[in-house]
């Protein structure tokens, strides 16, 4: 990130301090939480900030709560680890099939089940890109550096709303807990995302999309159209269906408005050299040493390409365009099988590309020059 | 008394003679008698064979996951800021048993909502397998020699968690009056209404009757009284204050001769101050000019064992925020050497502030043992092992930290003399 000295207003924070600043500035006014480490922080940051907080009494409880309050037109955040994301992960579809807009924080740790709750990780990734049964995505943002900390939660929380669907903010425990000097100049104005209310005479039809194959929303709160709400496989009446054409047109809708939109809230960091052959690509933590290890292959004369991508998921184009440019990739991230080389790649792989991962410390820039170099 | 319509016209959605469609008839008769409009009214289903009823209502409708209805509808009550709305959530013996903690925790909460349990005591859906609420004895297809459990006893639950209002009723006759007065209730309320599924329950059950089973099983046929009534939920209420304020910012006031980035690691004991002396640096340095981070490394167990903190100062921009192998390692206590001994016999370089009472292992670092413990106590040890590679070391002022700890609560507790001493 660039830093000038003029006007330069330095604090120590941590991210998640700005994560909930900078998500209750985007409008989202409710968070729901339930205590885990390495989240606590945001958890504390929300009873001072959020215009309402609640202690729900576990995770799934988390979810219906905030499905419960998506359906009155609130926007929902809550904050969770892997434990509490896999109690979740019914209810995530529960919302994803209703379509409603709420934003979850998952702050990676080290697994399996409990693992270690107070050493971060990059390892789920891959838990996120199966969570949706049936092969749909939840649009997935992953936080780079203190500076993504305010400026992907309102993407996030624009995706939430403008395509009604549950969206997933990746980070990590040296993310969110790590104290920086910051300059807080650099914080961007953040608009207030609304949700738009269906607002025509006509009958409502709760799942007729729109020419953007997203359908109007309306609350509980109001009586002057009926409402339905449903998780199982539906018309556009919201009435539960079998397998009629229009409830499976549906459903296959659910997946498309996801796709379709992409480009919209793709965003990615690239800082390509033309004459480079090797490309370094990460995302998450691992950022930010993929960002100090091509800079010192640079200023050792190495010419080497860098791709950061902060929408994981579902997987935007331009990245394939970026890595079919090189000969050699090497993907940095903290797990053990390279989740994101092999969405990326496939299990296969490609010749040429290589990972570099480990658990339970943190990718060196070291470690990324030695695979450059190889 | 309305005569608004709450069901379309036609017939219900179950098998013939089901109480399902008893409970259904009888909750518009409730909700006419009460007066409603029937967009007033949500009505959240759960899975079972009660939620394909929603299609039948001209209310607005829910239909969840198996189980979760109660908390869901939790949701929905307190996202509404509408007393006029009313919250109905139709839920099986079924959903009630893998739902029982939100039922059990939206009572104690006092969500508003009424939970009308469709009580057939058996999995309707799936075969007739038994849930928790089927009666000892009770047949099922899979269970013919009969179910050799207790079932719950709902309503007493609730009523210990929190109800407001109770009723258990047999799904026979006109259970309107019932209904209305749950429907009627501010907070929570539970009916819990009596059926034998028609299906696997009778023909499993030949010649058995409702009252007599209800009754044999020992569950009362009554309002319950309310034991501990809750009216109220457990809102956090926040203050509305800016996270990002410039009551954060920490003034360059001081300059620093680093040029480029050191490494500090420093560990200990929880308890001893490391985090809080690790900061003191850390805001010392920002004073002086210099880019700073700092994270700590516990055990999820916070007041015991080790407590360590990784501390970067750079004159430049810091992208990673690790350490791979510090150029300063601080250790206080036994606690932080066995954390850290992997690290020490790692080090190829750089210098090693160890307390004297231990035995740093073989490694090509420097050590240098200083007396930290001894001059500073357990409790100020940390504190006192900064201000000693501050004042040695001098790459940062030493009134840049002399400066942090007198903003500090600290400095009232702590004397700055023995602090300075070296």
């Amino acid at each position: 990130m660039q830093e000038t000295n003029k006007k330069r207003k330095t604090a120590f924070i941590d991210g998640s301090r700005l994560i909930t600043e900078s998500c209750v500035r985007a409008g989202a006014d409710i968070f729901i939480g339930y205590p885990i480490t390495p989240a606590d922080l945001l958890y504390k940051y929300a009873v001072k900030r959020y215009l309402r907080m609640m202690a729900a009494p576990d995770e799934i409880t988390v979810l219906q709560w905030m499905s419960g309050f998506a359906t009155t037109g609130h926007i929902p955040v809550t904050a969770t680890s892997f434990p509490g994301y896999a109690l979740m992960i019914e209810s995530v579809n529960m919302a994803f099939m209703m379509e409603l807009p709420m934003v979850i924080i998952l702050v990676q740790r080290l697994g399996p089940a409990t693992g270690t709750a107070t050493i971060g990780a990059m390892g789920d990734l891959a838990v996120v890109n199966g969570t949706i049964s049936g092969g749909s995505h939840l649009p997935t943002f992953a936080i780079s550096n203190l500076k993504d900390c305010w400026d992907l939660p309102p993407r996030a929380i624009e995706t939430a709303i403008k395509l009604r669907t549950p969206v997933v903010l990746l980070t990590s425990k040296e993310m969110i807990m790590t104290l920086c000097s910051f300059d807080l100049s650099l914080l961007e104005n953040i608009s207030k995302k609304q949700i738009m209310m269906y607002d025509n005479e006509e009958p409502y039809f709760p799942y007729k999309p729109d020419n953007n194959g997203v359908p109007s929303f309306l609350p509980f709160t109001q009586n002057k159209h009926q409402v339905r709400f449903n998780a199982s496989t539906h018309d556009i009446k919201g009435i539960l269906q079998n397998s009629s054409a229009e409830a499976i047109n549906n459903t296959r809708r659910l997946h498309n408005k996801i796709i379709n939109h992409l480009e919209s809230y793709t965003l990615y960091e690239s800082d390509e050299q033309s004459e480079a052959k090797t490309l370094v690509v990460s995302y998450d933590i691992a950022a930010q040493a993929a960002r100090e290890a091509v800079s010192e292959l640079r200023l050792k004369g190495k010419s080497v390409s860098l791709l950061i991508a902060k929408t994981m998921l579902p997987i935007p184009e331009v990245y394939m365009n970026i890595l079919s440019k090189y000969k050699k990739v090497v993907v940095a991230e903290e797990n053990l099988d390279g989740q994101f080389r092999q969405l990326l790649f496939g299990v296969a792989g490609r010749k040429g590309v290589s990972g570099v991962n480990g658990i339970a410390k943190m990718i060196t820039p070291e470690a990324i020059i030695t695979e450059v170099l190889k | 008394m309305s005569t608004a319509k709450f069901l379309v016209d036609g017939e219900l959605p179950f098998c013939k003679e089901c109480g399902h469609s008893l409970v259904t008839r009888n909750c518009e008769r409730a909700l006419t008698k009460l007066g409603y409009n029937p967009l007033d009214v949500i009505l959240v289903t759960d899975i079972g064979c009660h939620g394909i009823v929603d299609k039948s209502f001209l209310t607005h409708t829910v239909h969840g996951l198996h189980g979760r209805s109660v908390a869901l509808a939790g949701g929905i009550s307190l996202g509404m800021s509408k007393p006029e709305k009313k919250v109905i959530v139709f839920i099986g013996d079924g959903g009630a048993t893998i739902g029982m903690q939100h039922i059990i925790g939206a009572a104690h909460l006092g969500l508003n909502m009424t939970v009308v349990v469709h009580n057939n005591m058996l999995y309707g859906m799936t075969g007739g397998q038994p849930s928790e609420f089927t009666p000892c004895g009770f047949k099922t297809p899979i269970l013919p020699e009969g179910n050799q459990n207790e079932g719950y006893d709902i309503c007493k639950l609730v009523s210990a968690a929190g109800s407001s209002f109770t009723e258990r009723v047999l799904g026979i006759g006109d259970i309107s009056d019932s209904l209305a007065a749950a429907f009627s209730t501010k907070g929570f309320s539970l009916i819990e209404v009596m059926e034998i599924c028609t299906v696997y329950g009778i023909k499993s059950n030949p010649g058995l009757k409702l009252s007599s089973l209800v009754k044999k099983a020992g569950l009362e046929v009554k309002v319950f009284e309310s034991i501990n009534r809750h009216r109220s939920h457990s809102f956090i209420k926040p203050t509305d204050s800016d996270l990002c304020s410039d009551n954060l910012l920490i003034k360059k006031k001081f300059d620093s001769s680093l040029k480029g980035r050191l490494a500090i690691s420093i560990a200990g004991s929880a308890g001893e101050g490391v985090q809080s002396a690790a900061e003191f640096l850390a805001k010392a340095a920002i004073k002086s000019g210099l880019h700073v981070t700092k994270k700590g490394s516990y055990p999820v167990t916070v007041g015991v064992g080790f407590s360590a903190a990784d501390i970067i100062i750079s004159s430049e921009q810091i992208n990673f925020t690790g350490i791979s192998e510090p150029d300063i390692l601080i250790i206080t206590s036994p606690d932080g050497l066995s954390y850290i001994r992997t690290i020490i016999t790692g080090m190829n370089k750089g210098k090693i502030l160890i307390d004297d009472q231990l035995e740093a292992p073989v490694t090509r670092a420097e050590i240098i043992k200083v007396p930290f413990r001894n001059r500073a106590g357990e409790k100020s040890c940390s504190l006192y092992s900064i201000f000693w590679f501050v004042n040695t070391f001098k790459i940062i002022p030493v009134e840049a930290i002399l400066q942090v700890f007198l903003e500090n609560k600290i400095s009232e507790n702590v004397s700055i003399e023995k602090m300075m001493e070296l």
